[in-house]
């Protein structure tokens, strides 16, 4: 921290807007997290940006006094990769939820980890879409039976974001529960220190389309074991997962992912010169 | 999460009454927090009960700086306390409200965390040698056994709610 920066409190990287979220949903958690890892690191507010895309998560950016963008459904990463390129020195989180990020951004997913651009990006998943009124989503069990589109359960083996995550290269990867905001804010520290992608899959209940999911907070344990920087070992970790440890899971040593934006684009600029059309009603204005 | 009573050794009297800090802090904070969230969903009357709860909770943090005089009761960071139990010990749980719980429901709440916060004091107690902070943490659990008391008696004059309290006529329905 600069000499003569104040550190703010927690509650002073919050925007004043009050969050429409249902009482008891677990993103609340979340934000209390974000804020106070904010806190924690002595982040000036606009040293910092939080972007999102569609969601009840994705809501995020709006409660917090910090850069924030909320995006296009699913198109978080691909923003965040560009602001993180185009300004290096900001500390870019990218917030969502498990349909935005995993269903809409599914291919954004899997290239942000194999990017490995330096990112936080966190998912509050609660398996389902919550605000467009409880539909199954990609991390739904396959007999959840409540969805009115998917009677009888969807059938399909549910998307598994630690797995995915580690088989495309994102570079640091942890889970963690909204009942515990001390907890995730010190996991998400552990994420914005290590260089490259870090994905953090947050289990933050939705109290209104999944009530049983308040349940979480007594399934939830600490993982029994250190995290690894051995991708086959974290793989064979996640075979035995109960989809209920908490903690990190893999810390990799694989270097972020900066190119030099420069010559791109002076390179589509000459392009640009070199192929401009006027359109004769715009010459000369 | 319900409290594990599993603390971590507290060095000093001043590292404690920074707990102690942190704790009511956390509370006050939440109790704000948890009345916006009512407030936003149209339940004044208990949106108005955590807002005099968090102003209760405003007065302990007063309580615990003036047994603290000149101590400096800042800490690093929240997730280095010695509690081991999610969360400060004295918050109540986000998961734990709903949009449509009525007072009863909502000091039950606050009396579940002042008992946490009497059994984080009680285990700083239980685990030291220290005669400092063994009286420190004994005074701070007395205190706390105080706001249980008086919780309970508020409890004990409020009407328990009905079985079908979170029926509500006009529910957030899936899609049909």
């Amino acid at each position: 921290m600069d000499v003569g920066t104040v550190r703010l409190e927690p509650k002073q990287y919050k925007s004043g807007l009050k969050p429409v979220w249902c009482p008891g949903c677990g993103d609340f958690g979340v934000l209390s997290s974000i804020t106070k890892v904010l806190s924690a690191l002595g982040l000036p507010r606009e040293d910092v940006a939080v972007i999102s895309g569609i969601g009840c998560s994705s809501r995020i950016p709006a409660y917090l006094d910090v850069y924030g963008f909320h995006a296009v459904h699913g198109r978080a990463l691909p923003l965040a990769t560009g602001l993180k390129l185009a300004r290096p020195d900001l500390t870019v989180l990218v917030a969502g939820g498990d349909g935005d990020g995993f269903s809409i951004g599914g291919n954004h997913f899997l290239h942000a980890c194999r990017c490995n651009t330096d990112l936080t990006y966190i998912v509050m998943d609660n398996q389902v879409y919550g605000m467009t009124k409880g539909q199954a989503s990609p991390t739904t069990d396959p007999n959840w039976e409540e969805g009115k589109l998917t009677p009888g359960g969807t059938g399909i083996n549910p998307f598994q974001p630690l797995v995915i995550a580690l088989a495309s290269g994102a570079n640091f990867i942890a889970r963690c529960s909204s009942s515990d905001p001390n907890g995730t804010a010190q996991t998400i520290v552990e994420a914005i220190q290590h260089p490259g992608f870090s994905f953090i899959q947050v289990l933050s209940p939705c109290v209104t389309f999944r009530p049983e999911q308040r349940q979480w907070k007594k399934l939830v344990h600490p993982a029994p074991v250190e995290p690894t920087d051995d991708p086959a070992r974290a793989a064979r970790r996640l075979l035995t997962d109960d989809a209920y440890f908490t903690g990190v899971l893999y810390r990799g040593r694989r270097a972020p992912s900066e190119p030099a934006p420069q010559q791109t684009c002076e390179e589509v600029a000459a392009l640009e010169k070199e192929f401009r059309v006027e359109s004769p009603r715009y010459v000369g204005r | 999460m319900q409290a594990k009573n599993k603390v971590a050794a507290i060095a000093s009297a001043d590292e404690l009454l920074a707990h102690a800090m942190a704790i009511e802090m956390e509370a006050a904070e939440r109790y704000a927090e948890l009345a916006d969230q009512m407030e936003t969903h149209n339940n004044p009357e208990v949106a108005e009960l955590f807002s005099k709860l968090a102003e209760i909770e405003g007065k302990h943090i007063q309580q615990v700086r003036d047994i603290s005089g000149d101590v400096d009761l800042s800490m690093t960071t929240l997730w280095k306390h010695g509690w081991v139990d999610p969360g400060a010990s004295e918050a109540p749980e986000y998961e734990d409200v709903h949009y449509l719980m009525q007072p009863y429901h909502a000091i039950s709440l606050a009396l579940r965390a002042e008992r946490r916060a009497v059994a984080f004091f009680t285990g700083v107690e239980e685990k030291t040698d220290d005669k400092e902070v063994a009286a420190m943490a004994r005074r701070l659990a007395e205190d706390e056994r105080k706001h249980v008391s008086l919780l309970e008696d508020w409890l004990d004059k409020l009407p328990e709610p009905d079985e079908d309290w979170a029926d509500d006529p006009d529910p957030p329905v899936g899609t049909e």
